[in-house]
């Protein structure tokens, strides 16, 4: 297959096109900005829908229709864009019905900068708007698994009727690597049968986020929460590195895992036991695996460009069997391998006596 | 309904309107709305490939009362979900039914949008003066000096500023193709507020672009007088504000 040298955004937009995306609504922000220009010449090129919205809040609100319609469709931006869609994110997930969102980090709070972070951790793996829902949250580490990740949202989406979103920072957004795009797949002919678009020959439909009724409402949210469960279940995504007799894990996801990942295997070349778990689906998030590691483990270290946010999802799987510390940079600063690796030294000289393996415990 | 020999059928519910009872209150003219809109997708035949968009407000059930499909917005952003219904299904009918807090004030930006893009859309514009769901607060339509609960002394353009005009704003988007304000006040005049919503939903079917139909309407509830005195007060307040007319009318 061929390979494209391609930049990360460009390779999303692209993904989503081929995955069969019918309709893009989007507003300028960078450092996603590409994603939107891409759609901007492709779409109209193939007699798809795309339009510049006035705001965010527009943009998303045109996606929402446009997922009622049972059609593929997206927007992507950035986290002060991502505030301004919480609004519809919550309709949507109390609507059911699918669409894929991109967000492409930076740094923050406020106008903050257009460099890369992570500091939307929270933002969109625990509270993408009011209400109980999670969407389903994706962070890749590479412009392929950028591009592999986009298709697998889209049939994600679709198959619980669900939000999708792919959250990644500036860096991956704006950088130029190798790779492949998937073949085109043609858009779907029949809508689903939930979808609005005339009643011919059947019933009405609507599609609401009411539920007026307290019991009715209660009642949609065990539904909510049930399927919440059974993604948990079946969509858990993560990658291991030299976990092979480790005793210390990192743990970082996206670009900070990526980072991460040189560090371990500097570490190792230093006799350190150490090995990195990277967390792809955020939601849902490997919490099986990393307690089944934390049974045996020294300590954990979690890398991140925020303040510590996934850091509480660690500490729970950990379940308080072992240290977990942090290593994080702010602002849009990229933590470098050096940095992780003296973290990784300072966890190893901390616990040495800590904790011994399980096998060599009386 | 099947009519015996002699008789003649000269009302009847249309087949648009669901067979069931509204939730307005008594002497409110979001029903005639309603059935007016109802009867215009029956006469131009297009219940089945009619997908309307419900507002936050007292409208927010539309969708109980119309054979059509529907979805509903978020407060404000019906004319941004109309947009994404119309992109991706051209060849249906998608209109918008709309409170003014819901147009004029939280969603002003998508309407102002939709109109300036020329969005194929329809949009049943209701203007009450009042915010009606919420209890009877100060909407951007609200009279000066007309009491709510949130203007408890009359409204003060001092510090609560003007009523806004919708129709002349809306009228001057080159994206507008048509735009008409007709009132519910009486039987003449809501044969011509039909005959506006016909002419904005033929617009849509021709493809010429954006068309609102703003309705003058009534809430006796909130402006706490009785349905008679509603109207009266549509016809002696309210028209002096908000003349009727037709502000664009671009058939192409
Ligand atoms: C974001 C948001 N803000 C506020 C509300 C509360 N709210 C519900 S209806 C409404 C006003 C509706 O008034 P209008 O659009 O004039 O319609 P009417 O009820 O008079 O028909 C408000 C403020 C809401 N649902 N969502
Ligand atoms: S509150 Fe006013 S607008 Fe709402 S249903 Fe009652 S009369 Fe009609």
């Amino acid at each position: 297959m061929t390979k494209y040298l391609i930049k990360g955004n460009e390779a999303i937009a692209e993904a989503a096109i081929r995955a069969g995306l019918e309709a893009y609504f989007g507003y300028p922000i960078t450092p996603q900005t590409e994603v939107l220009e891409h759609m901007a010449k492709r779409m109209p090129e193939l007699g798809r829908a795309f339009v510049q919205a006035e705001s965010e809040v527009a943009a998303i609100n045109m996606v929402y229709g446009a997922a009622c319609a049972g059609k593929r469709v997206m927007t992507s931006s950035s986290s002060p864009g991502i505030s301004l869609m919480q609004e519809g994110l919550s309709y949507i997930a109390a609507t059911e019905v699918p669409c894929v969102i991109v967000d492409v980090m930076r740094g923050g709070p406020g106008l903050g900068n257009i460099a890369p972070s992570q500091a939307d951790y929270f933002q969109m793996v625990k509270m993408a708007g009011h209400g109980d829902f999670r969407p389903i949250v994706l962070a890749p580490a590479t412009v392929q698994e950028a591009i592999d990740l986009t298709t697998l949202a889209f049939d994600l989406a679709d198959k619980y009727r669900t939000i999708a979103t792919l959250l990644l920072d500036g860096n991956l957004g704006q950088m130029m690597e190798p790779a492949e795009l998937p073949p085109m797949q043609p858009v779907r002919t029949t809508p689903p049968d939930w979808a609005v678009g005339g009643a011919v020959g059947r019933k009405k439909r609507t599609l609401t986020s009411i539920h007026l009724q307290p019991e009715e409402e209660e009642a949609f949210n065990r539904k909510l929460q049930d399927k919440l469960a059974t993604i948990v279940q079946n969509e858990v995504r993560h990658k291991e590195y030299m976990l092979e007799g480790a005793e210390l894990f990192v743990v970082g996801f996206g670009t900070s895992g990526r980072v991460a990942q040189t560090a371990v295997k500097l570490a190792r070349q230093q006799g350190i036991p150490v090995g990195l778990l990277r967390p792809i689906s955020l939601f849902p998030f490997p919490e099986e695996r990393l307690s089944a590691l934390a049974d045996e483990a020294r300590g954990f270290l979690v890398i991140e460009m925020n303040a510590g946010q996934m850091l509480d999802d660690v500490k729970i799987a950990v379940g308080g069997q072992c240290p977990v510390e942090f290593y994080g940079r702010m602002g849009g600063m990229v933590p470098l391998p050096d940095e992780v690796l003296a973290a990784i030294a300072k966890l190893d000289q901390a616990t040495a006596r800590v904790r011994q393996p399980l096998a060599a415990r009386p | 309904m099947t009519t015996q020999p002699g008789e003649q059928l000269v009302y009847q519910r249309p087949e648009a309107m669901s067979e069931v009872y509204t939730h307005y209150c008594p002497g409110c003219t979001h029903g005639i709305a309603h059935r007016l809109v109802a009867e215009v997708i029956d006469e131009l035949g297009i219940r089945e490939k009619t997908v309307g968009v419900a507002p936050v407000g007292c409208s927010v059930f539309a969708y109980n009362y119309f054979e059509c499909d529907f979805v509903v917005a978020a407060h404000g952003r019906a004319p941004a979900m109309a947009t994404g219904l119309k992109r991706v299904l051209p060849d249906r009918v998608v209109f918008t039914y709309q409170g003014d807090g819901d147009l004029a004030s939280i969603g002003l930006a998508e309407i102002m949008h939709a109109a300036l893009r020329g969005e194929n859309i329809t949009v049943i514009f209701i203007n009450n003066a009042i915010y009606g769901m919420t209890g009877g607060q100060m909407a951007p339509t609200t009279l000066p000096g007309m009491k709510t609960t949130s203007s408890p002394n009359g409204r003060d353009v001092e510090s609560s500023g003007f009523p806004i005009r919708m129709s002349e704003l809306l009228a001057q988007m080159d994206g507008a193709t048509y735009v008409a304000r007709r009132s519910l006040h009486n039987p003449t005049e809501v044969r011509k507020a039909k005959k506006a919503i016909k002419q904005a939903f033929e617009n849509q079917i021709h493809g010429f672009g954006f068309s609102m139909v703003e309705l003058l309407s009534s809430c006796p509830t909130n402006w706490d007088v009785t349905p008679a005195e509603a109207l009266k007060f549509i016809e002696t307040q309210m028209l002096p504000v908000y003349p009727l007319g037709d502000y664009k009318s671009i058939k192409s």
